[in-house]
């Protein structure tokens, strides 16, 4: 108990240190002002969830970055990490402890588990981003705030499905959206901090019917709607996930209260 | 106490008598009656598993041993999900999603009894998570509930085998058709007590509609389109996952007076499949992949998400097309499957064409037709119009089926006469072509093509006509064929 305060000091220590040295600038961020928006899953009472003004990262995090942050925190190496944390798979495509092989310095870095994005982001005096904060934020376009009717936009997404090793592209290799934000969709899976608030069995077609205040996008008699098969995919994707688990796609953001 | 105990044992050893005699009774009952009772899943429920066996898994079209009379076993399955790029037809590309690396998936062999112990991998480099829903499982999902595992990890779930047949397993993660028309999909055989009769030869085959943002032939990476899949408009179907899944070396092999089993699966995911063999009679189908035994069939249904166990006896040699009879799918989309059956000829069953004649409407009897002996009455002159124009005739009504209405060809089966290198490089070839026939490899503009054209029978003038007709169309070299050219060749 006594350690957690201590803890949180030698974690803004390591982040000042980080700075004096300038070994990795911070992710700039952008703020996001605050809305309604109805999820796919979720708060059917009212229809809608409130999402309050925040900022959240321009980019994931990167290889560089991490490299940094496991430089100043070392029990969060490969080699280090308590089994508590992280599966053996962590970090499992770099070359070493501190060493990212061949990897993009700019591309995210992958394979982290829910422990180590949280721990990385506590880090820098941020959080993690909510569900609700990430899905919001998800579902702007270059153009618009909420484009989930949009056939491009969704199509875009669904292509991004079948295309592989995306996340060997450097941060910001896709278009950034309506709130200033690089690569919600095309280049990585993100962790969000409620990652596991909305659960699905994974039999998919069972998810659906009011006892569960769930619908499953895909086995609805009007499941025309491609809005729907592009963000189920995400749900299935975060209910086929536990906090120690890692793998190659999937990276993280952190965001930050206002 | 004792009175209840010997009463027990008495109905206990009446029991046994009962099924002493039951047993008994079935061996003077036809097989049929003797499978209701054994078809029973309590029945199943109780066999017991003797020790442990890996589960031998293939890829398409081929199927692990028979099980035999083996026993009831715990059976390991460990199927690996790989997402990785494939050719649908030549040039154009598609992303694959898999079990075991192929489409179909890995052929799965059990008995009635198993307890299989099953590990599904989703390997590290995957994008999605995946599921599995095996037809054969009896319990929620048909296991997807229980299989959920996120791309580097594996997860292992059991089930006992109650009920024989052949039975389709496929992803179930949202969004599901998607899955499963990327390939996600492949069959599981649970063998009776005792196994299967003995065939000769058994092959695995299974047929898939694919959905592509460019139309049929269309180059390059080719996505997935949702809005095709969703009005059920298919770019593709085809036997095991690609177009020439099942054609040319990738054929399925017999020898003359062999029996054959086919296991055949549709995957789908929304077509049903009018499950065909040109030339070919199935002495034995076991409708729906299930204990029905239909004889002497022609065409079945199988239908998306179904399969059927298909058996005969090949009697005389050739090779033998394999079709979904909703036609157009066959030689225009691709579900076009061949089994090359070599031997000697069985003049009894098929004896080739043994004669012709003319025919007169008029009356008279039929008569033969003079055979090259140059007394033919002499055809006049055609202009060059004339010979295109009834060319073309002939072009449609004996070329056109495979060679396509603009001579493109069927990409990867049948090769194109449009600008065609092989055509305008020789046209006595060309001409022998369609007096003899023609089989085996060759290549039109770089591309390799391994099948058979019948030779035609066209009189010398018609030859000269078709010919004239096709080097003078779709950029060709306008030459002019005679029939005297014709007559040369022959």
């Amino acid at each position: 108990m006594m350690t957690h305060p201590f803890r949180l000091v030698l974690c803004l220590l390591s982040v000042l240190t980080g700075i004096l040295l300038n070994a990795q600038q911070a992710t700039p961020m952008q703020t996001i002002q605050s809305g309604t928006f109805t999820p796919l899953y979720g708060s059917t009472e009212e229809g809608y969830v409130k999402v309050a003004s925040f900022q959240l990262d321009r980019f994931a995090v990167t290889n560089a970055q991490y490299l940094d942050f496991l430089n100043q925190n070392p029990s969060y190496q490969r080699s280090q990490i308590k089994g508590l944390f992280a599966t053996k798979s962590y970090l499992s495509h770099w070359k070493g402890n501190l060493d990212y092989g061949d990897l993009h310095p700019q591309a995210p870095v992958t394979n982290i588990s829910w422990f180590a994005a949280k721990k990385y982001c506590e880090c820098q005096g941020k959080r993690l981003p909510t569900l609700d904060e990430w899905e919001y934020v998800a579902m702007a376009d270059a153009q618009q705030m909420d484009a989930r009717e949009k056939t491009a936009y969704n199509q875009y997404i669904l292509a991004w499905y079948e295309t592989p090793k995306t996340y060997l592209n450097p941060v910001g290799s896709t278009p950034k959206n309506y709130w200033g934000v690089y690569d919600m969709h095309g280049l990585i899976w993100e962790w969000v901090f409620d990652y596991n608030s909305i659960f699905l069995s994974g039999e998919s077609r069972k998810d659906k019917g009011n006892d569960e205040n769930l619908f499953c996008g895909s086995a609805s008699i009007n499941a025309s709607d491609l809005m729907d098969y592009a963000a189920f995919m995400r749900y299935g994707f975060r209910g086929s996930l536990r906090a120690n688990f890692t793998t190659k796609n999937l990276g993280f953001r952190c965001a930050k209260d206002l | 106490m004792i009175m209840n105990t010997q009463s027990q044992n008495l109905k206990g050893t009446l029991a046994a008598l009962v099924l002493v005699l039951s047993a008994l009774s079935l061996g003077s009952c036809s097989q049929k009656e003797s499978k209701n009772i054994v078809k029973n899943a309590d029945w199943a429920e109780r066999i017991v598993a003797h020790g442990e066996h890996e589960a031998e898994l293939t890829a398409p079209p081929f199927v692990p041993k028979p099980v035999g009379k083996r026993a009831a076993t715990k059976l390991n399955v460990n199927l690996e999900i790989l997402e990785q790029e494939g050719e649908m037809v030549d040039g154009v590309q598609y992303m694959y999603w898999t079990f075991g690396g192929t489409v179909p998936g890995s052929f799965i062999r059990t008995r009635v009894g198993d307890e299989v112990e099953f590990t599904l991998k989703n390997h590290p480099d995957n994008k999605l998570p995946h599921n599995i829903d095996l037809h054969a499982v009896t319990g929620p999902g048909g296991g997807a509930a229980s299989s959920l595992v996120a791309p580097g990890h594996e997860v292992t779930f059991s089930f006992k085998t109650l009920h024989p047949g052949l039975y389709v397993y496929h992803c179930a993660t949202a969004p599901v058709g998607m899955h499963i028309a990327n390939g996600m999909y492949g069959l599981i055989l649970v063998e009776p007590e005792g196994g299967l009769a003995p065939v000769d030869r058994e092959y695995y085959i299974m047929q898939g509609d694919f959905y592509t943002k460019g139309n049929y032939g269309e180059k390059g990476l080719q996505p997935f389109d949702m809005n095709k899949a969703v009005k059920e408009q298919p770019d593709y179907v085809v036997f095991n996952g690609h177009v020439n899944g099942l054609v040319n070396d990738n054929a399925i092999t017999a020898k003359v007076g062999e029996t054959i089993r086919l296991f055949v699966g549709n995957g789908g995911p929304n077509l049903v499949s009018s499950f065909h063999v040109i030339g070919e009679i199935f002495d034995r189908v076991h409708v729906e992949g299930g204990d029905l035994i239909n004889e002497n069939v022609q065409t079945t249904l199988i239908p998306a998400g179904g399969a059927a166990i298909v058996e005969f006896k090949v009697n005389t040699p050739g090779t033998f097309v394999l079709v979904d009879h909703a036609i157009f799918r066959a030689f225009n989309k691709g579900a076009l499957g061949m089994l090359k059956v070599e031997g000697d000829e069985n003049e009894k069953v098929f004896a080739g064409k043994i004669k012709e004649g003319i025919y007169l409407p008029e009356g008279g009897t039929i008569q033969t037709m003079p055979k090259e002996t140059g007394k033919k009455a002499p055809i006049e002159n055609k202009t060059l119009a004339q010979q295109i124009a009834d060319g073309k005739n002939i072009f449609t009504r004996t070329c056109f089926a495979c060679h396509q209405a603009e001579g493109q060809g069927i990409e990867g089966i049948f090769p194109p006469l449009a600008n065609s290198d092989y055509l305008n490089a020789d046209v006595s070839r060309a001409i022998k072509t369609v007096i003899n026939g023609l089989e085996g490899e060759i290549t039109v503009n770089k591309i390799k093509y391994n099948s058979i054209m019948t030779s035609q029978n066209l009189s010398d003038q018609e030859i000269a006509d078709v010919l004239t007709y096709v080097y003078n169309s779709w950029g060709n070299s306008k030459t002019v064929v005679t029939p005297q050219m014709v007559q040369k060749n022959r």
